[in-house]
């Protein structure tokens, strides 16, 4: 192979070199490693070592590099810059002010402490990169003629690799052959993208053919694909065979580095890209860096210190000048004359008096400053990391801070931005109710073993995973051996993870499958639909050999039989059994060539094709939605041969059954089956829907490219050929396989999908005939079921089928193959064959699935809340069912209005911001309770009700849909958008994908300048993860992308409570003192400095010795502050815990603002003065000489500083008392050792015995002792006075902690009552949130100018129920759903049933669409029913009579079989209505 | 899709992460240190809680104010060992390039330093050729007037007070710090090769005839290398010893005080001063810090006495407190 880049082949010859240049400009070529160098030009093995070869290497420096470029890159920081400036200034003699030497010892100090911190980073990357580049792999070898052990670090690119199941991929490797007879194989690419499930791989076209083992040595073909890129998502390039044929590579044919090879035996491969070429390294960008806020400010106030440096450094060379000028010519006995004998003009004299002064006052930017607090950050972390309270116990694992610098930006958080699924939920998927052509099956059951769950989960989590070491290593061997050993493998890696926490969890899951818990797995089945299920069995299976068993059926048990199948098969779970490798089902129909054109499928349709076709293995076009295997059965087979080979089938499934360890056909039961079929799935969605086939005995037993096959009651075994599978994709929001019926012979398409787009594309059923009424019926029990299963928080999918005539599919079949084979636009051509054939659908039933709240939730967003963090969830989920979880989880409250922003176009979108920020506004500007019942009106309830005042901090919620917030995220709508979210309470995002959640946490931190924390756990949140000003992942379900890409990783939604609360504040509050403290000491140090120049004719003399002046802060003084920021608790936690507004010191930045800067500054220049004046007075006109007289102004210092930090600390331990002591007794101990050491030495201060002299002396003691005490007699008084007249909150939590530690409890319970869930609430919630629409137009919008987009001029309804766009419209498109406005509170009651149909004027509003089913005030009723009912286990049937709301009397009047099913709905959506 | 493709995470999450290593507990310590727990004193500065604190800085300062300012006043009268001091007053001996300008080995005897003396001592480093000893500005603007005190009795004749030379250094300086050069010849042979500094009238082993207090460890010239803090300051001369218990060292008397004026003091609008001052154990006469004391006693008695009376009128409020949003 070789790869000719521009510089490579200077002497080739120009023309070539020319020619090639172009091409290579896009593209590299590889070739085989083992074949001979294709040229005479271009010698042997040299291309190869012009590309990186596969070794890793991470590290910065190495042995010889490391002093210049290390030192080059610390000088990148101007702290470091300056700092040796300034000590190189020393060597100047003339304005020198200390010895050279000992002025550049802190700077070394520092550079050296952060190179040794960057050599020992660099040595463990160094290490790990060792480890991953001596990792072993198969290589084929050109002497060996076969694949032998290589290390990673030796692959290069043309090398052929062979991998076995369960290796990592040590490169980018094209993949050639697998063992796996489709030339499949599956990856894990959980290291790259942090998806769990499996992938599928396909051999490169062309080369599934060689079944036998593949021979590196025969392969001549060239590859020619594109240059090193970084995108996961593409790879393209062609493969030219020897024979000048070409074949098209894509993504599906690359194994990329990183990622796990999975239930495949073995795969040979050719490298492609090697090194830190691989894809994955080109993604890996390495840590972000990120300054916190506070950092920020504090440079920013670094700054300032820098200007008053200068400052003082001007004025006294100006003094000098002028006091130079005055002696001057008066030779004053005093004034040193340059060494040939002149004086200095003046000016000159200021200029080196004022670089002198810099050096002398360089104390003032603190050097020490950045030093420590990196030091405090790492302590701080480690204590957040060491916190008990913090640690998951059922995972064994505990927060991890990921990133080093920015501890105390959790402090200052001011808005959360969480993910729904997997953040604030389990993301552990539950079966819990389905509905089946019209009928509910609550599955109480089920409901009561998840509440047994609930209770036991911890216990059953905490079951010890197996122990079985797996090594790498272990699988080289016999294939035996392999098939052994890989399969326990896979189960307990199956989930690889970054942490060994992370591991053991994954092998607890993954003992049972990816994502499921048996709390998932096992389902109880509902009775009722058990027998319907096993009716069904029983009658096929008498029916079975008849012309058409399934019209044996009666319509429902029909709809039942493909319910459970559409369950069972659509969808991309892979079937895996823990004993043994995947099992094909060598049973295989046998014409199975690819269908390559619309020629090769027709004739293929011919009879007489059906004997020939037979023996080659399909292969998978690189599509998306690739399955076209098998394809050219079809018409083929007459009914009678498909039941014949079907017949031959069942026939010889059994005895496979038995083998396999299955009870008989029917007999099955999936609790007592010795063997377990693990499903993989692609979502937990999918996999918790082929469990719940499952229970009723309907099981998945194995999938292969172009067949499923299901285990059935009375049944057995069945094999449904695929023909097609239309993944899922987020645009269309459903996916569909087409099979062939082995029952029917039918073609069939089932489709499983949101119930917002499949609900459309059902077939319209005539009004006419009685069966088209009853599909209709049907079709709006379900809805109506559906939306209960939505106010119960459930996720819903919908159940659809669709038969197709061989025609319709031919013809749809022709249509897709030219989709997949056209070259551009193929994406958009696919979708729309796929949107061809998902249409017509036949209704078959819907499913609830529940996602349960992690634990502790709803306290922790109340705790959050009430720490005044404004709470945005971005979820990808419908609105209904996030507004219930929303409510569930009590970020939407029961008495707090709901505003829905659901638009259908930019106009609309703006139109319905302002009509919100009038509402919002007028609502402000309303004082309290006697808000309204009269204005309000036009049938609407009293807006508040006083029982519930809305606080005043309390807005409305809002509800954005993802369409509605792409329209708000507009440039030119986003301030309206951010205006109206800042006054609300919390904001809801629905159907938003990632990057509107990045846009979204942008636009927040942006244009608020706010703090924000992103909270989520899958890799649609990274992004979010990486905008906001801190990260956070949870480590749970969907592998580790969220949380590498993380600040902070916590287990469990609820500890970020005390991570912020808690951690958060401490971290700022003792950083912000420390800081504080810091810019105090230095600036009352250089204080003293700079008053005696007043004395000295500003010579920048200084009467503080030098050693003291540069190791004060280095030495005496720093450790009692390091013990302080990093052990200093100004609030006892349970306090924060339990009074969570204290939280918002931080957030107001209270302790730390520019103002408290600036006290703090005058502060420390008052204690400047104090301690100058009192020994200066107290030594004036005395004998004393200059450093007799400076050292006890040390001491006060020292002393001063020390008292200082002891005002301002609050908790005392014995470190504190410990480092003060040390912090004084050093300093004597030093100065005397100093003093005593050298009678000669330290020019010019000469401290010889000065010290010694001075503690005879009782002056000094007198002096050390008023000096602090009157220096800090202001700050006391003020302290002790703000602490009894204005306490802060702060100060008052602290007062509470101490004074009555029993208080806390009590303030909790009183706390815990203060929302109870109950019926008075949820009647608040009902009226005071369905009025809002109503005192709307009053407030802001007059009658006459309604807005614009309202299509009903006069009518009431609000403007957002013309925008709203509504997939549901052609269903509810009739007279009778909407619901008039009336007076009344309870009316919309009354109304919503059939008198109030009449009242829907019908009009032009008809054409308009509907509002979004619905807009949440019913909901928001319902929504303490769906919490109790999560907590009872009681479904909702029990719980709706109690709630005596409107759906119950629907409920009633419907069941019994109304005329108008749909009214029900209607009446819900009509409340919505009125609402929006 | 930025993602984070960590070499570590790869290792970590490979095959060697063995699940049988991983019933390994990762609950951290619950010790009271890393749980943040340690007992702790935990003072809340409000007016109660600290106005104890003012009252007894009050109670403690002001006794030690009057005790000070009592010893300091007591200085006046002139009983017990006399100092006699000279003052200079504008005299900057704390300039930054005056206090560099000596070289201490030279002083300390060093014999190659004496020849080849530091650069700080420049321009007063040689002059003539010759190395100057002792080199430096400070040596260089050394005091040089001649103080003699008589008393001037009731006969005409008055009376010279003994003036005692020797004891007003430190002992340090004098025996540490300060040494002539080696040797067992005299003085002014140890010295050879060197010149005076430029103002002085006699060489450096020519200060006093005593050669114990002759060349560097001359005392005067010690106490003048002993740069002084501030500006203003005063430099002991001499002491007067006290004779006997009962006569006062310097009995009441009209005295005359001989000056022999070699120093200039207009060059730099300074004055001289001559000061006879007793020393208490807290040094020379100081009223300062004694009313210091006194004042920062009483103010913090005074901030005390308005801490009780806030504490009196807000305690109730104060203690009903809570924290409210």
């Amino acid at each position: 192979m070789r790869r000719e880049p521009e510089a490579e082949e200077p002497r080739a010859p120009g023309r070539a070199r020319r020619r090639r240049r172009r091409r290579e400009g896009r593209a590299r070529t590889v070739r085989s490693n083992l074949l001979p160098p294709p040229g005479p030009e271009e010698p042997a093995g040299r291309g190869a070592r012009h590309l990186a070869d596969n070794r890793l290497k991470t590290t910065k420096y190495t042995l010889l590099s490391f002093l210049p470029k290390n030192l080059f890159e610390q000088f990148h920081r101007l702290a470091n810059v300056y700092f040796v400036f300034i000590a190189l200034l020393n060597f100047v003699p003339a304005v020198n002010a200390f010895q050279p030497g000992l002025a550049l010892a802190p700077v070394l100090f520092i550079l050296a402490v952060t190179a040794f911190k960057d050599l020992w980073e660099d040595y463990s990357r160094h290490r790990s990169d060792h480890e991953i580049n001596h990792l072993g792999c198969l290589v084929f070898s050109r002497e060996e003629k076969s694949f032998v052990n290589r290390y990673w670090k030796e692959i290069r690119v043309g090398d052929f690799v062979r991998l076995r199941c369960n290796e990592i991929i040590p490169a980018d490797i094209l993949l050639l052959s697998s063992s796996d007879p489709d030339g499949l194989c599956h990856i894990e690419t959980a290291n790259l993208d942090g998806e769990t499930n499996l992938k599928r791989r396909q051999v490169v076209r062309g080369f599934s053919e060689l079944v036998s083992e593949f021979n590196p040595l025969t392969f001549t073909s060239v590859i020619e694909c594109e240059k090193p890129n970084n995108d996961l998502t593409r790879f393209r390039g062609c493969i030219i065979h020897e024979n000048g044929k070409k074949a098209g590579l894509y993504k599906e044919n690359l194994l990329l580095r990183g990622c796990t090879i999975r239930n495949t035996e073995a795969v040979v491969g050719i490298v492609i890209y090697a090194g830190h070429e691989t894809k994955a390294l080109l993604n890996n960008n390495g840590p972000r860096y990120k300054r916190s806020r506070l950092e920020r400010q504090m440079n920013c106030d670094v700054l300032w210190c820098v200007l008053i440096l200068v400052g003082m450094a001007l004025f006294s060379a100006v003094g000098h000048g002028l006091w130079v000028q005055r002696y001057q010519e008066k030779k004053a006995l005093f004034d040193v004359p340059e060494s040939d004998g002149s004086s200095l003009s003046p000016i000159t004299a200021a200029v080196y008096s004022f670089l002198t002064m810099i050096i002398v006052l360089q104390v003032l930017i603190p050097i020490s400053l950045y030093v420590s607090i990196e030091i405090v950050k790492v302590c701080q972390v480690y204590f957040i990391n060491q916190d008990v309270e913090l640690y998951d116990e059922e995972t064994d694992s505990q927060l991890q801070c990921r990133a080093l610098n920015i501890t105390e930006d959790l402090g200052q958080i001011q808005y959360i931005f969480s993910d729904k699924t997997g953040t604030l939920t389990e993301n552990k998927m539950v079966f819990r109710r389905c509905t089946v052509s019209g009928v509910e099956y609550s599955h109480d059951a089920n409901a009561r073993r998840l509440a047994m769950y609930q209770e036991a989960d911890s216990e059953e989590e905490e079951v010890a995973p197996r122990g079985a070491t797996l090594s790498q290593r272990g699988s080289i061997g016999s294939h035996q051996g392999v098939r052994v050993v890989y399969r326990s493998q896979s189960v307990k890696s199956h989930r690889r993870t970054g942490s060994r926490a992370e591991a053991k969890r994954a092998s607890m899951l993954s003992r049972h499958t990816a994502f499921s818990s048996p709390m998932e797995k096992d389902i109880t089945p509902d009775p009722k639909l058990l027998e319907k299920v096993s009716e069904c069995g029983r009658s096929l299976a008498t029916a079975r050999h008849q012309e058409h068993p399934l019209a044996r059926l009666t319509p429902e048990l029909a709809d039942v039989f493909d319910f459970f199948i559409a369950l069972t098969i659509c969808n991309t779970v892979v079937v895996t059994s823990p004993d043994q490798p995947r099992q094909k089902v060598r049973v295989r129909l046998e014409v199975k060539s690819p269908v390559k054109t619309i020629e090769d499928f027709l004739r293929r349709f011919t009879p007489s094709r059906l004997a020939a076709g037979c023996g080659s293995v399909s292969s998978l076009a690189s599509g998306k939605a690739a399955h076209k295997p098998g394809a050219g059965l079809l018409a083929s087979l007459s009914p009678d041969g498909a039941l014949l080979r079907l017949e031959e089938r069942l026939g010889r499934a059994p005895p496979a059954i038995t083998d396999n360890g299955y009870a008989g056909a029917g007999g099955w039961a999936p609790d007592g089956a010795p063997r377990e079929l693990r499903y993989e799935a692609e979502s937990p969605d999918e996999a918790a829907l082929v469990y719940a086939a499952r229970a009723y005995s309907c099981a998945l037993v194995d999938r292969l490219p172009d067949q499923v096959a299901v285990e059935l009651p009375h049944l057995g075994r069945l094999t449904f050929e695929l023909l097609h599978t239309l993944g899922f994709d987020s645009i269309r929001k459903r996916m569909s396989v087409v099979i062939r019926h082995p029952l029917t012979d039918e073609i069939n398409v089932y489709t499983k999908g949101a119930d917002s787009v499949l609900m459309d594309l059902l077939l319209p059923c005539s009004a006419d005939d009685t069966r088209g009424r009853h599909q209709k019926k049907i079709q709006s029990k379900t809805q109506h079921f559906l939306n209960l299963y939505a106010v119960e928080g459930l996720r819903t999918l919908c159940i659809a089928k669709r038969v197709l005539s061989k025609e319709e599919y031919a013809r749809w079949l022709q249509g897709h193959l030219e989709a997949e084979a056209s070259l551009d636009n193929r994406e958009d051509l696919l979708f729309q064959s796929a949107v061809r054939l998902e249409t017509g659908l036949h209704l078959l039933g819907a499913t609830g699935i529940e996602d349960r709240l992690q634990d502790g939730v709803p306290e922790t967003i109340a705790k959050l809340r009430q720490a005044g963090l404004q709470i945005w969830v971005l979820t990808g989920d419908k609105q209904e069912t996030a507004v219930n979880i929303a409510y569930a989880c009590k970020l939407l409250d029961r008495d707090e209005e709901v505003l829905t922003l659901n638009a259908d176009s930019q106009e609309a979108c703006a139109a319905l911001l302002d009509q919100c920020l009038c509402y919002v506004q007028a609502r402000r500007a309303r004082s309290a309770p006697e808000k309204t019942p009269g204005p309000v009106t036009v049938g609407f309830a009293p807006l508040c009700p006083p029982s519930a005042p809305a606080a005043p901090g309390a807005g409305p919620s809002l509800v954005v849909d993802g369409r509605s917030l792409a329209y708000a995220l507009e440039r030119s709508l986003e301030d309206k958008f951010l205006l109206l979210a800042q006054q609300c309470r919390s904001v809801l995002c629905c159907r938003s994908t990632p990057l509107q959640k990045s846009m979204v946490v942008k636009l927040v931190r942006g244009k608020l300048k706010a703090m924000t924390l992103a909270i989520g756990d899958g890799a649609n949140d990274v992004s979010m993860i990486q905008v906001a000003d801190v990260g956070v992942g949870i480590s749970g379900q969907e592998g580790m992308q969220a949380v590498m890409a993380s600040d902070f990783a916590v287990p469990r939604f609820r500890y970020l409570e005390r991570l912020l609360v808690v951690h958060g504040h401490w971290c700022y509050s003792r950083l912000a003192h420390m800081v504080l403290y810091f810019f105090y000491k230095n600036t009352m140090f250089v204080g003293l400095l700079f008053w005696f120049q007043f004395y000295c004719g500003f010579s920048a003399s200084a009467m503080i010795d030098q050693w003291y002046l540069i190791f004060f802060n280095l030495l005496f003084s720093s450790l009692p502050q390091l013990v302080t920021g990093v052990l200093d608790k100004d609030v006892p936690a349970d306090v924060l815990m339990a009074e969570p507004q204290l939280y918002r010191s931080g957030q107001n930045m209270e302790e730390y603002r520019p103002r408290t800067f600036w006290v703090n500054m005058a502060d420390a220049a008052f204690q400047s003065l104090v301690c100058f004046f009192l020994p200066y007075l107290a030594y004036h006109d005395s004998d004393a000489d200059l450093f007799t007289w400076g050292t006890p102004i040390t001491a006060i210092a020292l002393f001063t500083f020390l008292l200082h930090l002891g005002i301002e600390t609050k908790t005392w331990t014995w470190l504190n008392w410990m480092a003060c002591g040390f912090s004084i007794l050093l300093f004597f101990i030093v100065a005397l050792i100093y003093n005593a050491s050298c009678a000669t030495c330290y020019p010019p201060s000469n401290p010889y015995w000065t010290l010694q002299a001075l503690m005879g002396d009782p002056v000094f003691y007198l002096t050390c002792l008023i000096a602090p005490v009157a220096a800090l007699l202001p700050r006391l008084f003020f302290r002790a006075l703000q602490g009894s007249l204005f306490p802060t909150q702060l100060q008052l939590g602290r007062q509470l902690a101490k004074r009555s530690p029993k208080k806390l409890s009590t303030a909790k319970e009183i706390f815990a009552q203060g929302h109870p869930p109950g019926d008075q609430d949820s009647e608040h919630l009902e009226l005071g949130s369905r009025s809002t629409w109503g005192s709307l137009p009053r407030g802001c919008a007059p009658g006459a100018s309604q807005p614009p987009c309202s299509p009903e001029a006069g009518g009431e309804r609000s403007a957002a129920d013309a925008t709203v766009p509504c997939g549901d419209d052609a269903l509810l498109e009739r007279p009778s759903c909407r619901v008039p406005q009336t007076p009344a509170p309870r009316k919309p009651v009354q109304e919503g049933r059939p008198g109030g149909a009449e009242t829907k004027t019908p009009g032009p509003s008809r054409a308009a669409p509907l509002p979004s089913i619905f807009s949440l005030p019913n909901f928001g009723s319902f929504s303490w029913i769906s919490s109790l009912s999560l907590v009872s286990g009681l479904g909702s049937v029990l719980q709706l009579p109690r709630a005596s709301l409107q759906p119950d009397k629907q409920d009633s009047d419907f069941l019994p079989g109304a005329p108008q099913p749909e009214r029900d709905l209607c009446s819900l959506r009509g409340q919505t209505v009125e609402y929006f | 899709m930025a993602m984070n493709y960590s070499a570590k995470d790869e290792v970590d999450g490979g095959p060697p992460s063995a699940p049988g290593v991983t019933a390994k507990n990762r609950r951290p310590d619950n010790t009271a240190f890393k749980q943040q727990r340690l007992p702790a004193w935990q003072p809340i500065l409000t007016a109660g809680t600290v106005l104890p604190t003012f009252f007894i800085i009050g109670l403690i300062f002001i006794p030690i104010g009057i005790g000070i300012f009592v010893t300091s006043n007591n200085i006046r009268e002139i009983e017990g060992n006399v100092f006699m001091y000279y003052g200079l007053s504008n005299f900057y001996q704390n300039h930054r390039r005056y206090v560099k300008s000596r070289d201490d080995s030279q002083l300390n005897g060093d014999s190659s330093a004496l020849h080849n003396p530091s650069k700080e001592c420049e321009p007063y480093r040689r002059n003539e050729d010759k190395p100057i000893a002792p080199c430096g500005a400070i040596a260089n603007s050394m005091f040089n007037d001649t103080l003699e005190l008589f008393l001037v009795g009731n006969d005409s004749d008055p009376m010279p007070i003994p003036l005692k030379k020797k004891g007003i250094a430190w002992w340090t300086d004098k025996n540490v710090k300060f040494r002539n050069p080696p040797g067992e010849e005299s003085l002014e042979e140890r010295f050879q090769g060197t010149t005076k500094p430029v103002n002085w009238l006699n060489p450096v082993y020519m200060l006093d005839s005593d050669p114990d207090n002759n060349g560097f460890i001359n005392e005067d010239f010690i106490v003048w290398m002993r740069t002084a803090a501030l500006p203003t300051f005063r430099k002991l001369y001499r002491l007067i010893e006290r004779k006997s218990d009962l006569h006062p060292t310097l009995p009441a008397g009209r005295y005359y005080l001989n000056i022999t004026y070699n120093y200039p003091v207009h060059s730099f609008d300074g004055r001289k001063r001559m000061i006879l001052s007793t020393i208490s154990w807290m040094g020379g006469k100081n009223p300062f810090l004694g009313i210091a004391y006194i004042t920062i006693g009483s103010i913090s008695f005074l901030l005390g006495v308005v801490l009780l009376v806030i504490n009196h009128k807000y305690r109730n409020s104060s203690n009903t407190a809570d924290i409210t949003i």
